[in-house]
Order: C-alpha cells, then sequence, then structure tokens
C-alpha cells in the first residue's frame, strides 16, 4: 500500500456568503492554497452585495450586475460553494455542521450569518399575509418590485427613517412611486446625523415629493383576509395603503449558536483574532462583536468594510497566521438624490465641554463639514455635497493623532495631507514616490 | 517647484487623444488627473495613489469594481462596475480617489498609468520630486 506522506488538508467551513464570508475566503486562501474551504448560502444566488439592492429596486442595476465578485472566483480559489442551503445546526463538541440532508466535519469554521431585520411589535402584523415587506436581502428588493408590478402600487409606506428605510424609499422614487416616511424620532437619520445633516436630507426628500412623519410610529395594521388595508398611527392617524415595508435596522443574525456554548452579548463575541470562546470557531462581519476603537469596547458595526476586515483577519487566523485586527469604528458613506455624505463615529455628542465642535454650512448648497473632537482628538465628523479628500481624516481617527495644532484647517478648502504634522505625513506617505 | 506639469500630463495621458493641446483646447470635459496638487506657502508636492499593499479602498468597495491587477499588484478601478457609492473615498488615509463627477459618476485615482510604458507624471517631473520605486523602496527607471 502506497503511504500516505502528505499532511492532512484542512477543512474549513464558512457559514454565510456575504462580504465577509468571500473576504474569509480571500484570507484562508493568500496561505492555505490546499486545505478544502466550503461555503454554505442560505440564498438563491452565488453572490451580490447587500447595499446595492436599492439600485436595483430603483432598476438602476439590474440582477446581474449585483455581484462583487464573479462567478469564476470560487472556481479559481477551488471553493465549494452550496446556495439554498442553509446550516442547520453546528455540533462545537464533534465539529460537525447539518444541513437540510447531510452534515459536513470541519477543523475551522467561520459564522457570517450577517444580520436580521427587526421587526417591531405591531398590532394586527402577524394576520398579515401579503402586502409586509422587510429591506435587507435582494429577495426583499425583489418581492417588492413584483408586488408594487403586480398590485400598480403608486404610493408606498415606510416605516424607519435611517439609512435602510431611507435608501429603500431613494429606491421606490427613482421607480416614480411616493413615499410616506415614519419615524418615531424628531428627526430621519438620527443614529447617523446632527440635526443640521438630517435637515439638509430631510429636506431634499421633501422636494422629491416625500412626506415625512416624525415622532410617531405605526400602533396597529389593518388588513382584510390577510392583506394590508390600511395603517393606524400613534396619534391615531389613519392612512390607506397596500404595502408597508418595515426599514427599521437590524440585529446580528445569531439563531446559529443557540444551544452551542459560544458567546454573545447583542453580536457573537470575538478577540482580536475573530475567535469565539471556542479558538477553532471564527466569526466576523455584522453578526459579531469586535473592537470599535472610538467607543473603546465591544461591539456590533455593520457595515461593509468592517466586515471585509473581520472576515479577511478570521481569514488568516484559521491558517494560524496571527494576525490582529487592529479595530475600527462606525463609519457611513451613503449617497441621497445627488447628495453624497460621509460620517464617521460620534456625530451628535452631547453638548457639553467635553467636545469641540468645528463645523460650516451652506443650505443652499447642500454642504455641510462638521468635525467633532474630544480630548484634542477627532472622534466623529460628518461631511455633506463635498466629500473629497475625507479619508484622510478618517485615517486621523484611525491613529487618534492630536489635531489640536490645525483643527481649524480640518474643513478648511485647502484642507490636505500639507496641513498634517510632519510626522504623521511622513509615517503615513513614506518613501514610494514621493518628497515632501 | 509647483510647477504642477505632473498633472498637466497625468491628464494628457488620460484624455482621449492624448495630444496635450487637444486635451487642454479641445471640446469636452478633459479627464481630472489622478493626483492631487498641494501647496501651502513654499511647500508644494503632488501626492497620489500609494497602491498599498493592505488597501482600504479595495476592502470597502461595494461592487468589486476596486481591484488589485494581478500581474503589476497595481490598485485599479474598473468604471463599469462602479456606482459611486464613494466607499473608498471615505477610507483612504491618503485622501487620493476623486469624485469625477463631470465624466462619468463614478471614482477616479492614479492607475499607474499602466497602459502606457511609464507614468506620466514621473516622466514628466523635471526636477524628479516624483520618482517610482519598487516594493523594497529602490527607484525604478524607464526602460
Amino acid at each position: 500500500m502506497k503511504k500516505e506522506k502528505k499532511l492532512k488538508k484542512n477543512k474549513y467551513i464558512i457559514i454565510g456568503n456575504s462580504i465577509a464570508g468571500v473576504s474569509c475566503i480571500e484570507g484562508i486562501r493568500e496561505i492555505d492554497k490546499d486545505g478544502e474551504i466550503f461555503v454554505f448560502s442560505d440564498e438563491n444566488i452565488f453572490n451580490y452585495s447587500r447595499p446595492l439592492i436599492s439600485y436595483y429596486l430603483a432598476g438602476r442595476l439590474k440582477e446581474e450586475q449585483l455581484n462583487f465578485r464573479d462567478e469564476n472566483f470560487y472556481i479559481e480559489k477551488n471553493v465549494k460553494l452550496f446556495i439554498k442551503t442553509p446550516v442547520k445546526k453546528i455540533n462545537t463538541k464533534e465539529k460537525i455542521v447539518y444541513i437540510d440532508k447531510g452534515n459536513f466535519d470541519f477543523d475551522y469554521l467561520f459564522i457570517g450569518t450577517g444580520g436580521s431585520p427587526i421587526i417591531p411589535q405591531i398590532k394586527g402584523i402577524d394576520k398579515i399575509r401579503e402586502g409586509v415587506f422587510t429591506f435587507t436581502k435582494l429577495n426583499d428588493a425583489k418581492n417588492i418590485k413584483n408586488f408594487i408590478e403586480k398590485e400598480k402600487i403608486k404610493e408606498v409606506v415606510v416605516l424607519g427613517g435611517g439609512l435602510i428605510g431611507l435608501k429603500c424609499s431613494e429606491g421606490l422614487i427613482e421607480r416614480g412611486i411616493s413615499v410616506i416616511i415614519i419615524e418615531l424620532s424628531d428627526r430621519i437619520l438620527p443614529n447617523t446625523f446632527d440635526y443640521n445633516a438630517s435637515m439638509i436630507i430631510e429636506n431634499k426628500l421633501k422636494e422629491k415629493g416625500c412626506e415625512i412623519i416624525k415622532r410617531n410610529t405605526i400602533e396597529k395594521v389593518i388588513g382584510k383576509d390577510g392583506i394590508v388595508k390600511e395603517i393606524i398611527l400613534k396619534d391615531g392617524r389613519k392612512i390607506k395603503t397596500k404595502i408597508l415595508i418595515i426599514g427599521v435596522g437590524v440585529i446580528p443574525e445569531t439563531k446559529i449558536i443557540e444551544g452551542t456554548e459560544i458567546i454573545k452579548n447583542k453580536g457573537i463575541i470575538v478577540n482580536e483574532f475573530m475567535q469565539t470562546n471556542l479558538p477553532f470557531i471564527f466569526s466576523g462581519g455584522d453578526v459579531a462583536e469586535g473592537e470599535d476603537l472610538i467607543l473603546n469596547k465591544k461591539s456590533v458595526i455593520a457595515i461593509w468594510p468592517v466586515a471585509a476586515r473581520m472576515g479577511k483577519i478570521a481569514g488568516y487566523n484559521m491558517v494560524g497566521e496571527g494576525k490582529k485586527y487592529d479595530g475600527m469604528f462606525i463609519m457611513n458613506s451613503i449617497e441621497f438624490f445627488g447628495i453624497p455624505t460621509i460620517s464617521f463615529g460620534i456625530t451628535n455628542p452631547p453638548l457639553n465641554e467635553n467636545y469641540e465642535i468645528i463645523e460650516k454650512i451652506d443650505y443652499e448648497k447642500n454642504f455641510y463639514r462638521k468635525i467633532v473632537i474630544k480630548e484634542n482628538k477627532i472622534i466623529g465628523a460628518i461631511y455633506l455635497g463635498k466629500i473629497e479628500r475625507v479619508g484622510i481624516i478618517s485615517g486621523l481617527i484611525k491613529n487618534k493623532i492630536d489635531v489640536s495644532s490645525f483643527k481649524n484647517l480640518l474643513i478648511d478648502d485647502k484642507f490636505g495631507l500639507l496641513v498634517l504634522p510632519e510626522t504623521y505625513r511622513k509615517h503615513i506617505v513614506k518613501g514610494e514616490g514621493i518628497e515632501v | 517647484m509647483g510647477c504642477r506639469l505632473c498633472e498637466v500630463y497625468c491628464i494628457t495621458q488620460h484624455s482621449k487623444t492624448r495630444d496635450i493641446i487637444k486635451t487642454y483646447k479641445g471640446k469636452g470635459p478633459k479627464p481630472l488627473s489622478g493626483l492631487y496638487f498641494e501647496e501651502i506657502g513654499h511647500i508644494s508636492f503632488a501626492i497620489q495613489c500609494r497602491h498599498c499593499e493592505d488597501a482600504p479602498c479595495i476592502e470597502a468597495c461595494l461592487t468589486g469594481a476596486m481591484f488589485r491587477e494581478k500581474e503589476t499588484e497595481a490598485v485599479l478601478h474598473n468604471k463599469e462596475k462602479c456606482v459611486g457609492c464613494w466607499m473608498c473615498v471615505m477610507v483612504c488615509p491618503f485622501g487620493v480617489i476623486k469624485v469625477d463627477i463631470e465624466n462619468k459618476k463614478v471614482a477616479s485615482k492614479c492607475d499607474l498609468c499602466i497602459e502606457s510604458e511609464f507614468p506620466a507624471c514621473v516622466e514628466n517631473c523635471p526636477n524628479e520630486a516624483i520618482i517610482l520605486v519598487d516594493e523594497k523602496g529602490e527607484k525604478i527607471e524607464k526602460k
């Protein structure tokens, strides 16, 4: 008999095929070219970028334009991808995952199941089977699109004036549908922006014919034979509608770890190597809680670049590379009706002497810049209208640079690398074809 | 020196005609340069994409438009795939990715003049303030 001299190949299993899972594949394959990789996705598409579903809803992109890696990616990376195959259970003792028909054993597991939409408790909603939608996955966008076309819908009610609700509303408005947004807070985008930035976007939405109802929420959904007919707001106001879209937020999708000893808070807790409390099980992306550099604690940061970073770091460490995650912070780049907006960290701090604000606003031009400083370091920023060079600000936040000597130049038109302290400037642009 | 020749040659190189006069005097919008020129008092310099080894723009890209070219390892940008979400602009610590609204609403950046022999800004810099180096920091001369 031939003797098998080769070392045993590692078996990697990845649950979830969005950016965290895909980045995990890339991390593993940078180092381990031979190990077996199995990826499980519960969706019916080889991959797509979730943030692009609003472009799809708007009719700006077709389904086949939504992928962020092409189909060859899985072949090139020698990965076995299972779509429409949800993982049902993890046996952490035996290191086995179970799908509907069968099971797979693993040496290392990555959980990148993302988030799922929050469904607030609204009276009557449990009796509805047609006309209520969420908006986080491609199927949601498809279902909304089909329903609108089939029922010839002209007006839609969207619950939630945050990022999900607004991007959905924008997509609908671009399709020529009028939208009523219902937001619990006294302004839209309360968790992302401050008052000024919220107002600029709110005015733009109103200009596009959107109705925004604030300090209010839906108390009851009235249906007939399971079909939405009307909603009743907290203040008693009634709105006739055939369709209600719920876009109030997402929570980590942690169902898969129920009954295991994997520890979670809001999300699955990971260390700097992206390991859960079981060292052979890793996690990352919207389902995980890693280090937040601004809050200085573990926190779920459900954004694309964080998921990409966490997935990649997990991949490296599943191969045993010992690479550390250096932490990230909340940041968003979203365009609303042609107004680009970028925000970082804490944009709306309490008004007290601990925080210093530097800002500049021009309502007419939809222009706004704001920097939030605490203990001489930037902890938050909003850029609206003109966003070029804003990445330098993200670098200053990440590297915790003392900005006291040039803080007044931060929102200046001339802001660039030259206003930075020489040591930091040289640190970031060292060598590589430049002379300062 | 602050001559801004890097900008002039970069724009020309990325224009349709690659002719300096037609680019500047012809009709239609000029391409954006792939670099930023900064000047405060006597200090001036030009900066363009560093083609980072661990590029945050590639990680942050929602569409896969930003990618690493396999052969040269340059960080390049596929305008067809880009939707203009500006994630790359948000995360680039050098702030060197531009918002190109006039030409097409997509991000615009240095491509190391990958379609020609040598970067135009390096070739046309009169006092070697812009040079091209390899990953070890060693200078690469035009062949």
